[in-house]
C-alpha cells in the first residue's frame, strides 16, 4: 500500500515562453521514500523538480497552470513565501556548487539565514549535518578551509550537508552523481538510502541502474508527460506502457 | 603565410614591451631629476631632507623659501580619503544594485550612464565643483573657506565612482550563477544571497576596484587644483583649504627655473606620487591574489 503523498502535482502544465515543457502532470510523491524521475534528456525532469520548490520562478518569462501540493497545501497559492517553501523543500544540483566560503560557513549558511541556531548550538548543528553525510571525519580538522578545496564527491556531500542543516522535509536531487566517478556515486547512493529514514527524496537520474538501485518509486517521463509511475520493481520488470518498456530495455540492453 | 603570423606576433610583442619601456623611462627621467635632492650639495643646502619631510611650511617663492612637503602630503591624504569615503560606498552599492537587484532595463540604462561619467573631462568636474558645488556646500554648512578639502573630495568622488563601479560590477556579475541558485534553493532571499554569497565571492574584485579608485584619486590633478582652494595648510580640519601633491606640480612646474632647488623638489614630488601609486597597486595585487587563493582553497 502506498504511503500518503508528501508532494503532489495536479494537472501541472509549465511553459518556457510558449514552449510547453510539462503537459498535464499528475504525480503523488510518497512520504519517506526515494522517488526516481527517469526519461530521455529534455523530457522535463529538471523542470518538474524545479517546479517543486519554485526555483522555476527565477527564470524570466515562464508560467504555470495546475497546482503543486505540499502535504495537501498548495505551494503556488498566495501567502506561502517562496523562502519558507524552499526551506522545507531543498535542492541539490547536478554540479556540486558549494559557496566559495569555508567548509564551516557553507553548512552554517542555512541555519544563519533562517535564524535556526547560533554559537554552540550552531556548531553542533554543523557537526551533525556533516556527520549525516559521513563528511565530518574527513573535514573536522579543516573546517576553516575553503570548501572549493574539497574533492568533487566531497563537495557534493557538503552540498547535501548544507541542505540538511536547514532541517528540510524534502530533498530534490537533480542528477547528483553525474559529475562523479563510480566509487563516489556509490557513496552518494548509500547516503541517499540512509536519508530516507528522515526525509522524502526525489532524484532525477539518467542512469537506469541507479534508479533501480536506490528508488522505491519511479516516474518515467517522455516529452513533458508522465508516461508511467509506479513501484520501481514493478516498473522495471513489468512496465504497463510499451514506451516505458522500450526505453528501459534500450537502456539496459 | 607563416611569416605574416610571425610579423603580427612580433608587432604585438613589441607593443607590449614599448609600454613597459615607456613606463620605466618615465620613472628613470623623473627619478633622475629628483636625484639632486640627495646628491647636489647646493640643492641639499636649500632643501634638505629634514626640511622636506620634517617641516610644515610650503613656500617655495619667498625671500627665505621653505619646502615642507607635509602639508601637501596631508592635503593629498585628506582629499583622497574623502573622495574614497564618498565615492566608494556610492559606487559599490550602485554596482551591487545593478548586478543583483536591478531589472534588466534599468541595468541597461544604469551601467552605460555611470561609465559615461568616466568620459567627463576632469576640468569640467573641477569647474562644476568650483562654481556650483562649493557655493552650495557653503550655503548649507556655512564653512569659513568656500574652497576646501571636502569640496575637492566630493568632486573627486565623481572621478573615482566610474572606475570603482565598473570594476566592482564586473566582479559581481562574473560570480557564477550556480552560487546564487544554491543560496536561493535553500530559502535565502535576494538580499541574503547578494550580501552573504555574491559579495564574499566577488570580494577580491571589489577590493581591486577600490585600489584602482585610490590610484585614480591620488593622481587626479585638475579637480583638486580647482576645487580645494589650493592653500598648503597643515591642519587636520577637513573644512580648511588644502593642496595636493599633484596640484602643486601642475601649478608650479611651469614657473620654476630649470635646475633650481624647487625644480628638483617638484620632481621629488612626482617620484613620490609614482612610488605611492606603484606600491598601492603592488600591495593591492598581492592581497587580491592571496584572497583568490584562499577563496579557491589552493
Ligand atoms: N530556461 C529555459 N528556457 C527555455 N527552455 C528551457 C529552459 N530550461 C529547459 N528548457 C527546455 O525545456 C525542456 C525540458 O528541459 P529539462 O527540464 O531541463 O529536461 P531534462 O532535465 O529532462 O533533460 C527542454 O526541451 C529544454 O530545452
Ligand atoms: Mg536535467
Amino acid at each position: 500500500m502506498t504511503p500518503k503523498p508528501k508532494l503532489e502535482a495536479r494537472q501541472l502544465h509549465f511553459f518556457y515562453g510558449t514552449f510547453a515543457a510539462l503537459k498535464g502532470i499528475n504525480l503523488a510523491v510518497p512520504a519517506g521514500t526515494i522517488t526516481a524521475i527517469i526519461g530521455p534528456s529534455g523530457c522535463g525532469k529538471s523542470t518538474l523538480l524545479r517546479v517543486f520548490n519554485r526555483m522555476n520562478e527565477i527564470i524570466p518569462d515562464v508560467h504555470l497552470s495546475g497546482d503543486v501540493l505540499l502535504e495537501g497545501v498548495s505551494i503556488y497559492q498566495d501567502g506561502l513565501a517562496s523562502t519558507t517553501l524552499r526551506k522545507r523543500v531543498g535542492m541539490v544540483f547536478q554540479r556540486p556548487n558549494p559557496f566559495p566560503l569555508s567548509i564551516f560557513e557553507n553548512v552554517a549558511y542555512g541555519p544563519r539565514i533562517h535564524g535556526l541556531a547560533r554559537g554552540d548550538s550552531l556548531r553542533r548543528l554543523v557537526e551533525e549535518s556533516l556527520q549525516a553525510t559521513h563528511l565530518w571525519d574527513e573535514v573536522k580538522d579543516r573546517l576553516s578551509q575553503s570548501a572549493l578545496s574539497l574533492l568533487p564527491e566531497q563537495q557534493q556531500r557538503l552540498c547535501i550537508s548544507r541542505l540538511l542543516a536547514v532541517q528540510p522535509e524534502v530533498l530534490l536531487l537533480d542528477e547528483p552523481c553525474s559529475a562523479l566517478d563510480p566509487a563516489a556515486t556509490q557513496q552518494i547512493e548509500e547516503l541517499m538510502r540512509e536519508l530516507t529514514a528522515r526525509y522524502t527524496l526525489v532524484i532525477v537520474t539518467h542512469n537506469m541502474q541507479q534508479a533501480a538501485r536506490v528508488s522505491e518509486f519511479t516516474a518515467y517521463m517522455l516529452l513533458g508527460e508522465l508516461a508511467e509511475f509506479g513501484k520501481t520493481a514493478e516498473l522495471f520488470t513489468n512496465p504497463r506502457d510499451p514506451r516505458t518498456e522500450e526505453y528501459i530495455t534500450g537502456r539496459f540492453g | 603565410m607563416r611569416w605574416v603570423e610571425r610579423c603580427i606576433e612580433t608587432t604585438i610583442r613589441a607593443s607590449a614591451f614599448t609600454v613597459i619601456l615607456a613606463l620605466v623611462l618615465i620613472f628613470v627621467f623623473i627619478g633622475k631629476e629628483a636625484l639632486p635632492i640627495l646628491t647636489s650639495p647646493s640643492v641639499r643646502q636649500e632643501a634638505s631632507l629634514r626640511q622636506l619631510f620634517g617641516t610644515i611650511v610650503w613656500q617655495p617663492v619667498s625671500t627665505v623659501p621653505q619646502y615642507g612637503l607635509l602639508p601637501l602630503l596631508l592635503g593629498t591624504l585628506k582629499v583622497t580619503v574623502i573622495a574614497l569615503l564618498v565615492g566608494g560606498p556610492l559606487a559599490l552599492s550602485a554596482a551591487l544594485f545593478t548586478s543583483e537587484f536591478a531589472p534588466p532595463w534599468v541595468r541597461e540604462v544604469l551601467k552605460p550612464s555611470v561609465e559615461l561619467l568616466a568620459g567627463i573631462p576632469s576640468v569640467v568636474l573641477g569647474f562644476f565643483a568650483l562654481m556650483v558645488l562649493a557655493s552650495w556646500l557653503q550655503s548649507v554648512f556655512g564653512w569659513t573657506y568656500r574652497l576646501n578639502a571636502v569640496n575637492a573630495g566630493i568632486a573627486l568622488a565623481f572621478a573615482v565612482i566610474p572606475i570603482v563601479y565598473t570594476v566592482a560590477e564586473d566582479a559581481l556579475t562574473s560570480v557564477p550563477r550556480s552560487y546564487r541558485e544554491g543560496s536561493i534553493a535553500m530559502g535565502a532571499d535576494a538580499w541574503q544571497t547578494a550580501w552573504r554569497v555574491v559579495v564574499p565571492a566577488a570580494f577580491p574584485g571589489i577590493f581591486a576596484a577600490c585600489v584602482l579608485g585610490f590610484g585614480r584619486a591620488i593622481g587626479e590633478t585638475m579637480i583638486v587644483l580647482m576645487a580645494s582652494g589650493n592653500a598648503p595648510i597643515f591642519s587636520a580640519a577637513l573644512t580648511d583649504s588644502a593642496r595636493s601633491l599633484s596640484a602643486t606640480i601642475a601649478a608650479e612646474l611651469g614657473e620654476v627655473v630649470v635646475g633650481s632647488a624647487p625644480y628638483h623638489v617638484l620632481f621629488l614630488i612626482g617620484s613620490l606620487l609614482f612610488v605611492l601609486t606603484f606600491l598601492t597597486n603592488l600591495a593591492g595585487h598581492w592581497f587580491v591574489t592571496r584572497l583568490r587563493e584562499k577563496l579557491e582553497g589552493r
